[in-house]
Order: C-alpha cells, then structure tokens, then sequence
C-alpha cells in the first residue's frame, strides 16, 4: 500500500514549518535514511529522511510552501511493485490520535454576556509619542539589543554553552560570532559552575559579562555563584566592587520537556538582595529591558521564554531604545478587577482580559516586566481603582511572586480590597511529560476568568 | 561550518593525537562465540530498530519534548550489559533509550512512556529523557549533564556499605566528562574505594560542540589520572572490546581496588537530539562512521564470515525485531494517557 509521508514535528514546540526544498523529484527511488526534503523550522532547517523505501510516488506540497503543519500530507510513497493508480487507494488515515483520559474540565462555560465593554491597550510612556514600529519576534529583540550593546561597549561579551559557532542552542545569539568573533562570542564547555565563577570574577574586574545559560535549569549547577558571589560581594566589600553581569536564558516550561527542565526561578533570585531580577513578556521589554540590563552596574538575572521567542510584537523603531529596570507597564486598562502578571504568563491574561470584556468585566492587565526591584506603586494605584486583584503565572503558588504581591497589597492597600488576592499559577506538581498532564499543570485563561469572577462574586 | 572542518573524522584519531594513548598497545580482541555474537547481533539490532521507530513516531507528533537517539552507538550499552552481573546497577544521562533496552525493560513501556502514556516506565510522568526500573537495578533517565555521575557513585557507595559485591556503572558523555561535580565523584569513589564503573561515551560532540573545542585534554580515559584511577580507551563500535574491558573493569571493582575509567570511543549517527541540524559536522564523517564502523553491520560480517548465521537467518532476526518493536509502538500509541488524578500522585511518600 502507498505510505503517505507527512510533515514531521522537528522540534518540541514545532507547529508548522517551511517546505524549503525537495531533493528527490517524483519517480525516483527511495531508501530508508534517505535525506528526500529540507524545511526550515524558525530556529533551523532540518532534513527530512525517508524511513520507509519505496519510490515517491507524488509531491503533494510543492517546495516554497510556507506554513505546512506538522502531520499534513506532503508526499505519497510507493512500494515495490505499486504504481501511481494505487495512490488513489491510499488512505488518508490520519496518524493516530492519542486516546483522551478523561480531563475534568477546568472551567464553566462563560455566563451570556453582559454588555461588553471596551477597552483601550495603554500606549507605552516609555515610547515617545510618534515614534514610528517596526515588527520584531522577541528572539531578534534579544539578539538585537546584545549586538547594539556590543557595539557600544567593547567590555560587553557574550559566553555560554553553544552561543557562537552552533549560533545559539535556541538561535538567540544568531550572528554575533560573525560580527564580534570569538574573543567576544565565547563557546564554553558544559560547565555552569565553572563559567558562572569565572564570569563574575571577569565582572568584579569590571568587564560586562552576558552569561546565556542553555536554560535556567542549568543555572542550578552555578546556583552558588550566582548568590554567593555575584549577589552578595557589592555588601561584603563595602561597596568596592560589585559584578556588573547578566545572566540570561530560556526559564520555565517549553513544551513537553518534563519535571528537569521546565521549571520558573523568578522567585528563587527575587528572594535574594544583591539581585535584579527581569522577566520580559514582548519584545520590546525583551530589547529594551536586556540593553538596560547590559548596561546595569548590578548582577542582572534576565528571565526569558522559550515558548515566546518566535512570538512577534511591535517595538518602536528607535537607534537607542532602553527601557527602565524596575517599572512595570499598564499592558491594558480597566476598572473592575486588575490582573497582575509577566512573562508568558501575560498571555493568560491578555486572553482572559478579552474574554471577560466580552462578558461586561472591565480588567485592567499589570505587565511587571521586572520582579525585583518590585514595582508595586503601578499595582497599588490600580488596586485603589478595581479593588480586586488576580495574579497570574506559571511558577509554583508556594512562597511565589504572586504570594509576595498579594503579601504587598494587603499590607499598603488593605482599605481598597473588595475581596481576597486571589492567584493563578502552575500547580503544586513537578511538570509532568504527559500531554495531558502538562496542560493541567500550567495555568489556563478558564481558570483566570474563574478567579476574575469569584474575586468580582460574578460567579 | 568551520567546526566541522576542523574536527577529524576517524574515530579515535583525535584522542590518538595526544601523547598518553600514542604509547598505549591496543588491546587484543576478545573474540565472541556464535551465542555471543548472536546475543550481541538481536540486543543492538533491538535498539537501533526502537530507535528509528522512535524518530518515526517523534515526526507524527506522538513523541514530543527533546528526544535523543541512541543509534550509532548500540556496542556500547550491548557489551557492558554482556559483561555485567545481576544486581549491577545503570545510570545515564538523556540518552537512555538504549541503557533501557539492554537492562531487559519492556520496549512497549519504555516506548510508551515516549509518548506519555499510563503504561510507560514512569506512567507517562517522566518521559523520554526519565525513565527507571528499581526492579531492573536502572537508575535514570536524569536531564542535567553531569548529576548522574554523582549519583552512580552513590550507587556504588551504597553497594560498598551492604557488602552486595555489585558494581554501579555510571555513563555519561565526553561533554559531561568537564563537569565538576564529576571529578568530586572521582576524588571520593578512589577516596573510598567504591565500586563504580564510569564509563564515558565519547561520541565526539556534547550537541554541537566537538570535544577538542570543549576539552583542554582529549583523552578522557586519563580523566582520573590524578585521582589515581586506572582508565583506558575501548574501541566502543566492537562490541567485543567492550566486553572485554568492561569483565576488566568490572573485575577491578568486584575485588576491591577502587573504581575504574572505560572511555568508549563511539559516535552518534542522528543529531543530538531531534531539533538538531548538525551542521557542525560534514555528511562525509558520518557516512564514514556508518559503512566502516557500524557495530551491527562489523558483527553481521563476523558471522556470515564464519558459517555461523545465513544471510536468511539474519533476516528472520531483524523480521522478529521488527516484529517486537512495532508491537511496543502499537501499544504505545493505543495506551491511554494517565488519568488526570495522577497529576497530583507521587510527589511526596
Ligand atoms: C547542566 C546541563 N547543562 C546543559 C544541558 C543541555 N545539554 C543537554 S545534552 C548536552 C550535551 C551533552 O553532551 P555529551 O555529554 O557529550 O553527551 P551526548 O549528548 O553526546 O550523549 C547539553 C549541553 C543540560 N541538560 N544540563
Ligand atoms: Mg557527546
């Protein structure tokens, strides 16, 4: 029987990708191993081998197609003796669904609508008025603002595992070997210890590190480093030295890596004086906030997402754009209810604010962009207007930054309060694998507008 | 790329360039009888087999998260299992598909723990990248380079302190052979005298970065020199080399004297793991790898050489591999995801 060969998931968090190229035309044979088409994912182009033999039979998408979702049909392979008329014999059997556990749902169905209510998206008043946008993914924002900061400053350098000649294990150094060469684009070995000691001595000497860790969970091993010496020598020697560094890289879950690598450290370096703390949402944070970091004489933890990284986002067209560390943003305004939230978990809130508007409730959505120092007058103003706030992210609830703000607005702002902080966050579980597992762990938009309408007493 | 270039594509030609193994004999060549050799033959051809199925279901979207084959580098796995005793651990990094297979768990619940369902190995929780078998003595199935050294040697700790006479054996990779926490273990398993095998796969590249780009010294085997822990380089696409260093090694530790070095010189044929183009290295060297130093193919040879299994034998092997593996992926696509409540189980005793 004719096999049909689909387009393959290349990478965890592949949904559709680029049909670059064929390298086997129709008639030729083919054999197992085989490299019969290139597609280019946003992070790389891949091959694609043959894992069964036969002869292609039909090229169902043509090369140069753009957006070709994993598992649609690109091609029909023929077995030995099979000719083009079985083609129409072949099946269109789809590849096996994985069978449903039984998911107790999360959320009642949104009540009928009530009048909705339209809301403005707050401009930017770090963006001066008339400043002509571009479009840009976060992952040109943050390479983008390294490359313009490397430029200014030729202490600034680039080290970590596979940022230079790989061009980065997620792409987020692209280019900068080319341009800065290898004395400032530093591959190192698999030794997070070591080049987080040996970086922040390179800051206490006054240069200006930027150490990519792979990703977060990696930054366990240099865990030490990181508090002990970068976080803490400023104090110990009486303000003689401090380390001016960034420590930057993919934080919190991508998609399906399991319980190691899908952790968000927000509160683990927000808990430390001696520390700043960043964790953009777009790529404007993302640009503005990584030059601002570069360019802080503090040891700078900057939080990224992998799962944002090829999102896109206006940023203002601007030669020198930097944003203040220590600010947050109104991302959205409104007067019922204020959700506070940063990083990805800016996109439960974002969505659930669109919902509830459909259903009368007028949300107001906090962008912290940084966690420490904590910019909680934006909150408190807004919580004198809504007298409700729901927090949202994907870390987990216990001792977590949304335990510190509600800790906060209680304290300065506890006359305002029309009912409890009430927070959303990543369940109390190691992440688990399993698809269905994963989605029950991470936070969702139903269970923000839950919380929205029990802090509102609209359920 | 300019790495690719740079990096020699022989097998041991990199590591024979420094000046410690230029002086080392090669050693001899344990040779395998017929049952070896077939033993060896189904147990590698199991993981490459299960391997490619596992790319094949990676592709459709049914295994997801980071996945990291293990073919290329099957001899190595296949003759420590050859060489070890009932009741000697295993621990490994990521790559752990094959550490799985060799240690006799059943393809059809490794493989449905890649897919994350209720009858995988870890019910669907740990997927590809954690997987374990207390039953088996197969430790993880651990995500961060370089822990599970620490570990194995815990393992060893513990075998020394019941007196079991079993020996743990720790992998781990030539990018994880720079961790610190490495030379800690080795410090203290000399220190003690525990039994650990560490045995380093040096296949050439920790993801895209070539070991003499990573490594101020290439020669891993001598990576407890100073430690005083005897170490030697295996040619790790001969199975039978493998198991001859590793009764060696295995020996070393059975009696008492300490842990013990086995660099396995092998190489991996996909990319490190599914989202890798591997453009740091030339098609060339892999295809070299591929039609000279295969370890199934050198063992195929072996037999049909000496009259031992037909061309149609060999044939009915690999049908019955297949048979196997396409079983496991059946049922691994068929399970069930785990119930919800499994959410909030295990997470404390
Ligand atoms: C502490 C830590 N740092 C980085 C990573 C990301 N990472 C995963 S595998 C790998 C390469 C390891 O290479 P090697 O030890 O040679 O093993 P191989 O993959 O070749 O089997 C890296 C850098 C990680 N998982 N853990
Ligand atoms: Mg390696």
């Amino acid at each position: 029987m004719p096999i049909d060969i689909l387009m393959p998931a290349l990478s965890p968090t592949m949904e559709e990708g680029k049909l670059a190229k064929w390298l086997k035309a129709e008639g030729d044979a083919v054999t197992a191993g085989d490299v019969i088409a290139e597609i280019e994912t946003d992070k790389a182009t891949m091959e694609v081998e043959a894992v069964d033999e036969g002869t292609l039979g039909k090229i169902l998408v043509p090369e140069g197609t753009d957006n070709v979702k994993v598992n649609e049909k690109i091609a029909v392979l023929l077995g030995e003796g099979e000719d083009a008329s079985a083609m129409d014999a072949a099946s269109a059997a789809p590849a096996a669904a994985p069978a449903q556990a039984e998911v107790p749902s999360t959320a009642a169905a949104p009540a009928a609508p009530a009048a909705p209510v339209v809301s403005e998206p707050a401009e930017d008043p770090e963006i001066p008025a008339g400043t002509a946008m571009k479009t840009s993914t976060v992952r040109e924002a943050l390479r983008d603002a390294m490359a313009e900061e490397m430029r200014r400053d030729p202490d600034v350098f680039v080290m970590g595992e596979e940022v230079a000649e790989y061009q980065g294990a997620y792409k987020i150094t692209q280019g900068l070997l080319d341009e800065f060469s290898e004395k400032r684009v530093i591959d190192t070995p698999i030794t997070e210890h070591g080049f987080t000691g040996l970086g922040v001595g390179a800051a206490m000497s006054g240069l200006r590190p930027i150490v990519e860790f792979m990703t977060f969970n990696f930054a366990m091993q240099a865990m030490d480093q990181i508090i002990n010496s970068a976080a803490k020598t400023l104090y110990m020697s009486g303000g003689q030295m401090g380390a001016p560094i960034v420590f930057r890289g993919p934080n919190g879950a991508a998609a399906r890596v399991g319980a190691q690598h899908s952790q968000d450290y927000a509160a683990w370096y927000a808990h430390v004086p001696g520390l700043k703390v960043i964790q953009p949402y777009s790529a404007a944070d993302a640009k503005g906030l990584l030059k601002a970091a570069i360019r802080d004489p503090n040891p700078v933890i900057f939080l990224e997402n992998e799962i944002l990284y090829g999102h896109s986002f206006e940023i203002p067209d601007m030669d020198d754009f930097v944003l203040p560390i220590g600010k947050a943003k109104i991302e959205r305004g409104g007067t019922d209810v204020t959700l506070v939230s940063w990083g990805i978990g800016m996109t439960y809130a974002l969505k659930a604010a669109d919902e509830l508007a459909g259903m009368g409730i007028s949300a107001e959505v906090i962008n912290l962009r940084t966690i420490r120092p904590l910019d909680i007058d934006t909150v408190l103003a807004s919580v004198r207007k809504t007298g409700r706030v729901v927090t949202i992210e994907e870390a987990f609830p216990m001792c977590s930054v949304s335990s510190e703000i509600a800790y906060q607005v209680q304290e300065k702002a506890f006359d305002y309060l029309d009912a409890p902080v009430l927070r959303v966050t990543g369940k109390d579980v190691p992440m688990p694998y399993a698809a269905n597992l994963e989605k029950l762990a991470l936070p969702s938009v139903p269970e923000v507008i839950d919380a929205v309408k029990a802090v509102t007493y609209t359920a | 790329m300019a790495t690719a270039s740079k990096t020699t594509s022989a097998r041991s030609k990199s590591a024979s360039r420094t000046r410690s193994t230029a002086k080392k004999a090669k050693p001899a060549i344990a040779e395998f009888d017929k049952d070896e050799e077939l033993h060896a033959y189904r147990e590698m051809l199991l993981i490459r087999r299960f391997e490619e199925k596992a790319g094949q279901l990676y592709g459709m979207g049914l295994i997801g998260g980071f996945c990291h084959l293990y073919i290329g580098q099957e001899a190595v796995v296949v003759g420590m299992q050859m060489a070890k005793k009932d009741g000697d651990q295993m621990i490994t990094g990521y790559r752990d598909h094959g550490h799985m297979l060799a240690m006799d768990l059943d393809p059809g619940a490794v493989m449905a723990e890649l897919t994350g369902r209720r009858g995988g190995l870890s019910k669907g929780k740990g997927g590809s990248m954690h997987m374990f078998s207390k039953e088996k003595h197969f430790y993880g199935g651990h995500g961060i380079v370089g822990a599970q050294v620490s570990l194995g040697t815990g393992l060893g700790f513990a075998n020394k302190y019941r007196e079991n006479g079993n020996v743990s054996m720790a992998f781990f990779g030539d990018g994880a052979s720079n961790q610190g926490q490495v030379y800690e273990s080795f410090n203290m398993a000399e220190l003690w005298k525990l039994p650990v095998v560490y045995v380093i796969e040096n296949n050439k590249y920790g993801m895209g970065t070539s070991i003499n780009r990573a490594s101020a010294t290439t020669d891993l085997s001598q990576r407890g020199a100073s430690f005083g822990i005897p170490g030697e380089q295996v040619d790790g696409m001969d199975v039978r080399a493998v198991k001859a260093a590793s009764d060696k090694a295995l020996a070393w530790c059975r009696e008492g004297k300490g842990p013990y070095i086995l660099e396995m010189i092998t190489y991996r044929y996909r990319g490190h793991s599914m989202s890798d183009p591997a453009k740091y290295r030339s098609k060339d060297e892999v295809q070299k790898m591929r039609t000279e130093h295969d370890p199934i193919e050198q063992v195929r040879v072996r037999m049909i050489e000496k009259g031992w299994a037909s061309e149609d034998d060999l044939k009915a092997i690999d049908k019955d591999v297949r048979a196997k593996v396409a079983e496991a992926a059946e049922f691994a696509q068929n399970d069930p995801e785990p119930d919800a409540s499994e959410l909030y189980t295990d997470i404390l005793l």
